[in-house]
């Protein structure tokens, strides 16, 4: 078995693009649901408005490509204000189960045939995503070395000597754009989450009518935070579509949400760099076991007898819900929460 | 009992003075008039008040059994409940229509009587949420620290003054959630005060607490009165309406039956009844 192999890979990994679009989704979700105590259990749905909106403007209704990313967010802000209106003012799990039921209808509606012509149904759109590809500022040929960075025919190399990391031409430029929005979100999420408005979003999610009773309209910043969590949900499927280069209904399934709950529990709800470090986390492990089995497979290591290469992928989410299941036990508060926090009855 | 605490009596007193003890009775100077309140669930009718007026600068007791409707009609003065009909008027305002925020921002705060601490934020956090018109509490100004600073440090100054009158200057790095059940009571009083409230509204302020903290809890509330605010409270024991309140408001079964002094409730036979039941006696006959 090559280790050097599985364990590149799943470093790879687990700072590349998907890792990103995970990123994205759950600094979304941190602030909907890590310090505000909003249940957005359709965060894919807002990930379909970004991904879906660039998409039609692009393909469908031949608009240059900014268009299709203001289109994009401009429906993820109509998305969480359509779903905000009738839910905020309720009890906190009516806004769970109407998320969850919107995001369902927004993949079954982008998957349906009757206007396959336009969303193409559930084989879904592509080419979309070249006039952001032409942004690409070296060409393919672009050759260099700087210490244990190098880039060969526009491909990037991160040579650490044991490990070696390597990504194609359009990855190396997601990841330039994607670890900007990151890191630029994350910034801005830590000068609102430190200021008397992040201030108000904490009192919330510990006691709504407490903070009413303090003069605060508690309506107006749910609704603040369901709209910039549900935009950043946006940006991670600008993200997503651009990676694959193409939008996919099925892609946008609860699974979807989920994954960026896992990454955001793993990382540490309600911590600043939670959402980054437990996407990263998340998709080393899941790539190293999901590598490492194939690999022991491959060499022989385990028989086929006990496990064939197609069972690889549902062994591996297995293996990841047990995990899941022995961090909520043992480290609730995920890789860097507060534990004495979780000590506390909330209510 | 201070110069000061006998000052704030004294003026409590005479503001009531020649006040009839009977419900609906109108007062010298009302912070706070309600007409015609009433509070329907489905067929039971919680509160169906006609008539209360609160004096501005008393400590004012909201007493009944338990049902009489008392957290009930706090609810709805505070805008936490929408009431089937009625109008009141708050420090010269129509607040029938306000919601809760806003009747909050106008000058009259509530607490509540399961104390609502923001546990899993600092004490000091818990006041600075308390203080009025942020500028740092609208989305945009929050991501220019320049903006908000100086506000923020006043306010940090005014949080830290209260928590030293409050005895909770030494738990402000504190967890809100690990501060005793009566540490609690006081938290919430003194986030109360951050917003500079006109009139406070107490839900049961002496529930849970133990007679250590209660004569300071109290001298606290005594001081609400002496600082030139208005204070409403709900309370069970009979005692410490008679140590603090200048003025006592009946409700039994959601009407106001009587008003008075405390003295004069005690005596009345009215109120006697509603606590034991009219039938109380009824062996006698």
């Amino acid at each position: 078995m090559d280790w050097q192999f599985i364990f590149s890979q799943a470093l790879t990994q687990a700072i590349g693009p998907t890792m990103l679009v995970y990123a994205l989704g759950a600094i979304g979700l941190n602030l909907q649901f890590g310090y505000t105590g909003l249940l957005n259990f359709g965060q894919a749905a807002f990930a379909a408005m970004g991904a879906y909106g660039l998409a039609l403007s692009v393909v469908a209704w031949g608009l240059p490509f900014w268009w299709g990313i203001v289109i994009g967010l401009a429906a993820a802000c109509v998305m969480a204000l359509l779903l905000g209106i009738p839910t905020l003012r309720l009890r906190a799990d009516y806004l769970a189960i109407v998320t969850i039921a919107a995001a369902e209808i927004v993949r079954r509606l982008a998957r349906a045939t009757v206007w396959s012509d336009t969303t193409g149904g559930s084989d879904g759109m592509r080419g979309f995503s070249e006039p952001f590809f032409e942004l690409i500022p070296w060409d393919r040929e672009a050759t260099w070395t700087f210490l244990f960075v190098s880039m060969d025919g526009g491909r990037l190399a991160v040579d650490f000597g044991i490990f070696e990391l390597q990504y194609s031409y359009r990855d190396t430029w997601i990841m330039v754009v994607g670890w900007a929005l990151v890191l630029l979100i994350t910034g801005v999420m830590a000068l609102l989450i430190h200021s008397p408005w992040g201030r108000v979003l904490k009192g919330i999610r510990e006691d709504e009518e407490a903070v009413r009773s303090l003069g605060k309209n508690v309506f107006a910043y749910k609704m603040q935070a369901l709209v910039m969590g549900g935009i950043i949900g946006a940006v991670a499927g600008f993200l997503f579509a651009l990676s694959r280069a193409n939008v996919q209904p099925d892609t946008f399934t609860t699974d979807f949400t989920f994954y960026f709950y896992v990454v955001l529990i793993l990382g540490g709800a309600a911590r600043i760099f939670g959402p980054v470090l437990g996407a990263a986390l998340f998709w080393f492990l899941y790539n190293i076991l999901s590598q490492g089995l194939s690999q022991a497979i491959r060499a022989e290591v385990i028989p086929p007898s006990v496990l064939d290469a197609t069972q690889v992928g549902p062994l591996v989410f297995l293996l990841l819900g047990l995990g899941m299941v022995l961090l909520l036990i043992f480290r609730p508060q995920g890789l860097i929460g507060n534990r004495k926090e979780l000590m506390f009855d909330v209510r | 009992m201070s110069d000061k605490e006998k000052a704030g009596k004294a003026a409590a007193t005479a503001a009531l003075a020649g006040v009839p003890a009977e419900p609906g009775a109108p007062k010298q100077d009302a912070i706070l008039s309600a007409t015609g309140v009433r509070r329907a669930f489905g067929g039971l009718v919680a509160v169906d008040v006609e008539h209360l007026e609160v004096q501005r600068g008393t400590i004012t007791a909201l007493i009944g059994p338990n049902g009489a409707g008392k957290t009930t009609f706090f609810n709805l003065v505070t805008g936490f409940d929408r009431p089937s009909r009625g109008e009141w008027d708050f420090d010269g305002r129509a607040a029938h229509r306000m919601r809760s925020y806003q009747v909050a921002r106008a000058g009259m705060v509530r607490t509540f009587q399961l104390t609502k601490a923001l546990t899993r934020m600092s004490v000091l956090d818990n006041m600075l949420i308390g203080a009025a018109d942020q500028i740092g509490e609208r989305m945009w100004a929050g991501l220019v620290p320049g903006v908000w600073k100086k506000q923020e440090a006043a306010n940090r100054e005014r949080a830290m003054e209260l928590l030293e009158r409050f005895k909770l200057v030494d738990k402000r790095e504190h967890y809100a959630g690990e501060l005793s059940g009566g540490q609690r009571k006081l938290l919430e009083m003194a986030r109360a005060l951050m917003l500079n409230p006109k009139m406070i509204m107490l839900d049961e302020p002496m529930a849970g607490v133990n007679p250590a903290l209660k004569q300071s809890l109290l001298e606290h509330i005594k001081d609400l009165r002496e600082d030139g605010m208005t204070v409403l409270f709900v309370e069970h024991d009979m005692d410490m309406v008679h140590e603090i309140a200048d003025w006592v408001a009946v409700m039994a079964a959601g009407q106001l039956i009587t008003e008075g002094t405390p003295d004069q409730i005690s005596a009345d036979q009215r109120v006697i009844d509603a606590y034991l039941g009219a039938h109380h006696d009824a062996a006698q006959h």
